[in-house]
């Protein structure tokens, strides 16, 4: 077994460089290189005081999303030299290489491999083996690099590091040095049953006796390795280079549906690449509403799609890929041979969504509010699922405009809505109203000195029905006299 | 109808006998597709009657809008469509182009999962012509999906729809509790073109606490007792506007 710790590379080796994310009081430092090491810097302390001190220093963000990114891609990279192979907390690999090492030459020259193939990438790596995990990311962490110990000098091995190298918690840590226990050796030689009934209600992961018993192998630790990536693909190289990519989709389609059915999946995302003879590439992407791999759908999918993707001098490698994927299997749900409704409309879904995009399709979802044009909202209908809509407690208009467009008064009432408005350059005159139905500011999420608004049902003299706002009051102190606006059609 | 006597014979006239026969079923025939042509513009009058005409079933209703139709008579309201007793899910595709709201209608009339399709456009474009609507027609007639095509601001050009109407908003009935307010809605729908019935002209209103689901919907003749051939009177005379 054995360990990698790494850190993030530097521009320059002799340049300070600190990566900084957000603390309690403003951003700290997050990880460091070997030169700012050098200098005496901390990992934690603040950046301001650090650059008052050391006015050269170089400070970026930490990114550590795509630390993690990379730690997760690295997991599976790392499969090259075993099988077992899982992300340890604090940037550090595990991997089990149990009866591999030998196809590298021996332990001594797989971890040079290892250090020699992450440098290659840019990366520094602290390697250490040894017999049980625990001891293995202790000494790569606190002990000589490339250190190799057997099973019969982990305790000798271990005995010089510092406790925390056990990776306890700093409330344990700092009770251990209180007591005097400073170091993995001064631990394991206390009488066992005087610290067991200190620690004796501890969780394991943090009770420094088990820790100290994994990482000396009394107590089984066993790794617990994420399955492979699996990559669903169909690729199809050409002789020569060709500028229409539509004759080869159907091969492609057929190959890929073949492969999910083996593998019992269905896509779920789809992309098609082509790769151009000048070096550049294009892809089309598009997504299904429920897993499918029915080769004459997905063929459909690309209708229209392919219209505008640019070929360049022409390309001679296009690969399809599903890139992501879901279990699906053959299912029977009636009797009376009729097809299943709900796949017919995720087919449809589908295609309405890879032509005309996904923010056009949508079904609606509900928002608790009494601002009509908060109280619907839309969701892509890939994503989404229809939901039942709330129960109107008032009548409301059939459409809604969004926004409201204001109107013009030309002969105002007292009470009541304008008698006589123009909208859309017609004029129109009132003759029956019903209202007013005042609507106020929700001020949980309106901006403040937003203004109330008195809702009236119109109707004017060809019959139709209108649903119109006054927005404020006169002298309620929110802006100058109230505006009129046309926010809705009744039936 | 008169009977003549000294031969026994029973002779049907026309007239009389064929504007009785407008009352009865116009509103339970499914065509295939229907043409609905608003008279005025920012007018909801149509969307109601759609929604009045469709009838009950399971599947998610398919909206369909282009831009135009969206920007001058606004988005749909869908928790009023419950008034309209229209309670199924709806899916709404917005446009950019006509074609594109013609191509996603034909696409949801293939689907038989559907209650219905709903489309609109506007300003009548030059892609809805006879062609696109005898698609869209067919495809309807093959899955047995209805079809309903809302054209706004559209003098409503050919088309080969099985049904066409004509649909305008009628100052509502007078509102039960309060004289100054407008109570249920009416509609001046008139049917100027349908395979397999004649044409007319009727005032339709909407009444959702009728019993039967069949009785909702009600289209009273214009002029139910007036003379053979007498010529269409005018709304205005009728509602005395």
């Amino acid at each position: 077994m054995r360990l990698i710790s790494q850190y993030r590379n530097s521009p320059g080796i002799d340049v300070p460089v600190v990566l900084w994310r957000d603390g309690a009081h403003g951003p700290v430092a997050h990880s460091l290189n070997e030169a700012a090491l050098a200098r005496g810097i901390h990992i934690g302390s603040r950046v301001v005081d650090v650059q008052a001190i050391h006015p050269d220093l170089h400070v970026e963000a930490a990114d550590t999303e795509g630390d993690n990114a990379l730690m997760r891609r690295l997991v599976h990279w790392a499969r090259r030299w075993c099988p077992w192979t899982a992300q340890d907390v604090d940037h550090g690999l595990v991997l089990d290489v149990t009866g591999s090492a030998h196809l590298f030459g021996g332990e001594a020259a797989l971890l040079r491999d290892i250090c020699q193939r992450l440098a290659m990438q840019g990366l520094t790596a602290r390697v250490a083996m040894a017999p049980t995990r625990g001891a293995a990311q202790a000494l790569a962490r606190f002990g000589a690099s490339r250190t190799i110990c057997t099973f019969q000098d982990v305790a000798a091995a271990l005995a010089p590091l510092p406790a925390v190298a056990l990776r306890l918690d700093a409330q344990t840590a700092r009770l251990l040095d209180r007591l005097g226990l400073k170091t993995i050796g001064t631990l394991a030689n206390v009488p066992r049953i005087a610290l067991m009934r200190r620690f004796a209600n501890m969780a394991a992961d943090h009770n420094p006796l088990i820790l100290l018993d994994r990482a000396l192998g009394h107590v089984s630790d066993p790794l617990n390795a994420p399955p492979d990536h699996r990559r669903i693909m169909a690729r199809a190289c050409l002789p020569e280079p060709v500028i229409d990519p539509v004759p080869h989709l159907k091969g492609l389609v057929d190959d890929l549906c073949a492969t999910l059915t083996t593998a019992d999946l269905g896509a779920r995302r789809l992309r098609l690449t082509i790769y151009r003879i000048d070096g550049e590439y294009r892809t089309v992407q598009f997504a299904t509403a429920r897993a499918n791999r029915d080769p004459a759908h997905l063929l459909r999918l690309f209708n229209g799609k392919l219209d505008n993707i640019d070929p360049g001098f022409g390309f001679d490698l296009l690969t399809l890929e599903a890139t992501g994927t879901e279990p699906v299997c053959m299912m029977q749900d009636r009797l009376d041979g009729q097809r299943d409704a709900s796949a017919d409309v995720a087919g449809l879904l589908d295609r309405l969504t890879a032509r005309l995009g996904r923010d056009k399709v949508t079904w609606s979802t509900w928002t608790a509010s009494h601002k009509p044009e908060r109280v619907e909202g839309q969701v892509s209908a890939l994503t989404g699922s229809p939901s039942p809509s709330p129960a109107l407690i008032r009548e409301r208009p059939l459409r809604l405009l969004k926004p409201a467009e204001e109107i013009r008064v030309i002969y105002a009432v007292p009470e009541g809505p304008p008698s006589k408005f123009r909208w859309r350059r017609v004029a129109y005159q009132t003759v029956r109203h019903a209202g007013p139905e005042r609507i106020a500011p929700e001020w949980w999420v309106d901006r403040p000195g937003s203004r109330l608004r008195d809702y009236y049902k119109v109707e004017v003299q060809d019959g139709r029905r209108f649903w119109l706002y006054r927005e404020g009051l006169l002298h309620d102190g929110r802006g100058d006299a109230p505006r009129w606006f046309l926010h809705g059609l009744f039936a | 109808m008169e009977s003549d006597s000294s031969y026994g014979q029973v002779i049907l006239l026309p007239g009389r006998g064929a504007s009785t026969r407008r009352n009865m079923d116009v509103s339970a025939l499914r065509p295939a597709l229907t043409d609905l042509l608003c008279a005025r513009p920012a007018d909801a009058s149509a969307t109601g009657f759609v929604l009045a005409l469709l009838h009950a079933a399971t599947g998610p209703i398919l909206w369909v809008q282009d831009y135009m139709s969206r920007r001058e008579s606004g988005h749909l309201y869908t928790p009023s469509l419950k008034a309209l007793g229209a309670d199924q899910a709806v899916l709404q595709v917005t446009a950019n182009h006509p074609r594109d709201a013609l191509w996603a209608m034909e696409e949801g009339a293939s689907c038989a999962s559907l209650s219905a399709v709903v489309g609109e456009i506007h300003g009548g474009p030059a892609v809805l012509d006879f062609t696109a609507t005898k698609r869209l027609a067919m495809r309807a007639d093959a899955s047995g999906v209805p079809l309903y095509l809302i054209r706004s601001g559209d003098p409503g050009g050919l088309s080969a729809a099985r049904m066409r109407w004509r649909i305008e908003a009628l100052p509502s009935l007078p509102h039960p509790y309060d004289p100054g307010s407008p109570g249920r809605a009416q509609w001046d729908v008139d049917l100027f073109r349908a395979r397999g019935h004649p044409p007319g002209r009727w005032v339709a209103r909407y009444d959702p606490d009728a019993k039967r689901t069949a009785d909702r919907l009600g289209l009273v003749s214009r002029a139910p007792d007036r003379e053979v051939d007498a010529p269409d009177q005018s709304i205005s005379k009728l509602t005395g506007h």
